[in-house]
């Protein structure tokens, strides 16, 4: 088991107003090579559920095992530092970093790697470019990139250090119809061809459609979908909404 | 040992890291940096500045005090009789003199004589102040000449004594260049021209001297007179460490040679001798001053500049979070940044600091204040520097303290 959450809740404490719960029991388990989809509207808990599973967050309450070792086990820095090693993020924004070159993006995350990884940073993240199909373009600025040439910067990145665990987070909500299927279908690929979890966070059933298993965030509560097969994404689009 | 070496491999990919994280911050943001490292910069060329200059000024004020006093440790050795009007047979006391000399191993000494010679110049005869003295007596009172030079141990055996006059001296000869080798005329019972050698500043507008070998002089002058006050004065260059003790041995050893009838004067003239404390302190203090609050002033203005971009760079600090930063790390690499950029001015300061002081035009400058020009002090480009990185440290300090307070949850959605 790569990841399991038991009876997590996430509550927020406000000043004037009563305590806000985001999260209410979340149960799930994802296993290494798994493709899961959780969609939900806009104020579900989507983003909340994610930075938990991203060791961003804590629980309020309830149990969080990462590679079989409990949160509360975890000291902050050995938890930051599992981030950076087994888990990649993915943002609806990209958030490249500004005045960096595409090169520089990716390179990024490997300067908290240590050993081979961070000696060799710069040729890994030029070979991760050009697995997403930007080979040539390792020298340009975010402002020079196009939003689906961002978000493959954006994937790249999420996967130079090799994680178990990626989480994507309304990736293809900047980007067109077009622009967000074959970004999608490149993750999907890249996903499984690294074998690593892949956790997308969305609106969009055409999305959430190519995962394998199905959930939806509703007030908190997460409750899998009886989804169809990825091939039916009509019909299984209308069970996820 | 295997678990150390890779934590040790760790902690050094992070130092690197942080170093590599911090510089390509500054590359990225390069004239907000230098911008902000301007007022670092002039503050720490200014502080360095200070203490070459503090140096060059010692090197000048000790060189000016060892032309009057002699170079440490001088001792200057009079002879007289009990009334004061006598001094030993003239060869009887160098006799004595040279024996001590001998018998310490004092390599440089030289006999001194104050007196007064008639020159005969174009415009009229003029007193001139005189100065009698061996050829050892440059390099002890670091004596040099405007041009030209002093007279030499060759110049002994010359029949015409070689002088070195003062510039108002020369300009009543006509200023003629010396390489004709002018000569004039000393007056006296009998006459005798004397060839310029060299040209030294006058203290005075109507001030005349001339400098001349001891012998020389004796020739021209006759024997001087110790009732008028022209007492034969000999001066011996020691050791400052062994001043005190050879002043008690040279005053022991003549009293024994001349006996109790003679009064024999030991005396230290040099300026080592008399001063106490560091004469260039207020000097130093003022503009020392005034480039710590240079200093200050660039400090505050990186610190302003560096907390305004941890707010502006709050997404990107949480971004890094995501990728696996520590709170250790961002707070170290904020700090870093700040310290790379620092260093990088003070180092900048450091060499506008030495372009200052040793380009040629400066250079001709400190060669005609000082003989030994000193070299520019390591001390002062090691004090830019540590000064530098410690505005550094205390300007990033609170930037980081704050880019380590931010939740990386809140920083991502910023």
């Amino acid at each position: 088991m790569l990841l399991a959450l038991e009876g997590v809740t996430r509550t927020v404490y406000l000043p004037d107003a009563a305590p806000l719960n985001i999260l209410r029991g979340v149960d799930i388990e994802v296993e290494v090579g798994d493709h899961v989809s959780i969609v939900g509207r806009s104020g579900s808990g989507k983003s909340t559920l994610l930075n938990i599973l991203g060791l961003l967050d804590e629980p309020t309450s309830g149990r969080l095992v990462f590679d079989d070792i409990p949160l509360e086990r975890m000291r902050s820095a050995e938890r930051d530092r599992r981030r950076g090693r087994d888990v990649g993020f993915i943002f609806q924004q990209f958030n490249l970093l500004p005045g960096r070159t595409a090169l520089d993006n990716v390179m990024a995350p490997l300067l908290y790697a240590s050993g081979r990884a961070f000696w060799r940073r710069r040729a890994l993240a030029a070979e991760m470019l050009e697995r997403v199909g930007l080979g040539e373009r390792l020298d340009a600025l975010p402002s020079q990139l196009s939003g689906g040439e961002q978000q493959r910067v954006a994937i790249a990145r999420a996967l130079v250090r090799g994680p178990r665990l990626i989480l994507a987070d309304e990736p293809t909500g900047a980007l067109d119809v077009e622009t967000g299927a074959s970004v999608m279908a490149l993750l999907d690929q890249v996903a499984e061809t690294s074998g690593a979890a892949l956790i997308t966070i969305t609106h969009d059933v055409n999305v959430a459609a190519l995962a394998r298993r199905h959930m939806r965030l509703d007030a908190g509560v997460l409750r899998p979908v009886d989804a169809a097969a990825p091939t039916e994404s009509a019909s299984a689009g209308s069970a996820l909404v | 040992m295997r678990a150390l070496g890779s934590s040790f491999g760790g902690m050094f990919t992070g130092l690197v890291g942080a170093i590599v994280e911090a510089w390509a911050e500054l590359r990225v943001h390069r004239t907000r940096v230098l911008l902000s490292l301007i007022g670092v910069a002039v503050a720490v060329a200014a502080i360095t500045g200070v203490v070459a200059i503090g140096g060059v000024l010692e090197q000048s004020q000790t060189e000016s005090s060892e032309r009057y006093g002699g170079r440490p440790a001088l001792l200057s050795v009079n002879v007289v009789d009990s009334t004061g009007t006598g001094t030993p047979n003239a060869t009887t006391l160098e006799a004595a003199e040279a024996r001590l000399a001998n018998r310490y191993g004092i390599r440089y000494t030289s006999r001194v004589l104050q007196g007064q010679l008639s020159l005969s110049t174009p415009q009229g005869i003029i007193q001139s102040q005189a100065l009698a003295v061996d050829p050892d007596y440059a390099t002890m009172h670091r004596l040099r000449t405007a041009s030209g030079r002093m007279p030499g141990a060759a110049d002994e055996t010359h029949l015409a004594p070689s002088v070195v006059i003062d510039d108002n001296t020369w300009k009543l000869l006509g200023s003629p260049p010396l390489a004709g080798h002018p000569t004039v005329t000393l007056e006296g019972e009998r006459p005798v021209t004397a060839v310029v050698v060299g040209l030294q500043r006058a203290d005075c507008d109507q001030c005349y001297s001339v400098t001349m070998l001891y012998d020389q002089y004796l020739r021209v002058a006759g024997t001087p007179s110790v009732d008028q006050g022209y007492v034969p004065t000999w001066e011996a260059w020691v050791p400052p460490k062994n001043a005190g003790a050879l002043s008690k041995r040279f005053s022991a050893d003549l009293s024994a040679e001349f006996g109790s009838g003679w009064n024999v004067q030991v005396q230290r003239n040099d300026y080592q001798a008399t001063q106490f404390g560091d004469p260039l302190l207020p000097l130093k203090l003022a503009v020392g001053g005034i480039a710590g609050l240079v200093l200050l002033l660039g400090a505050l203005g990186l610190l302003n500049i560096s907390l305004v971009t941890v707010r502006y760079r709050i997404r990107e600090i949480g971004i890094r979070r995501s990728f696996g930063a520590t709170a250790g790390r961002v707070f170290f690499s904020v700090m870093m940044e700040s310290i790379v950029a620092t260093v990088a001015a003070g180092f900048i300061g450091v060499v506008l600091a030495i372009v200052a002081l040793k380009n040629p035009l400066s250079a001709a400058l400190v060669s005609r204040a000082v003989q030994d020009v000193p070299p520019f002090p390591v001390s002062a480009a090691i004090l830019g520097l540590v000064v530098s990185t410690a505005v550094g440290a205390l300007a990033g300090l609170l930037p980081a303290l704050v880019a380590v307070r931010v939740k990386p949850i809140d920083a991502i959605r910023y």
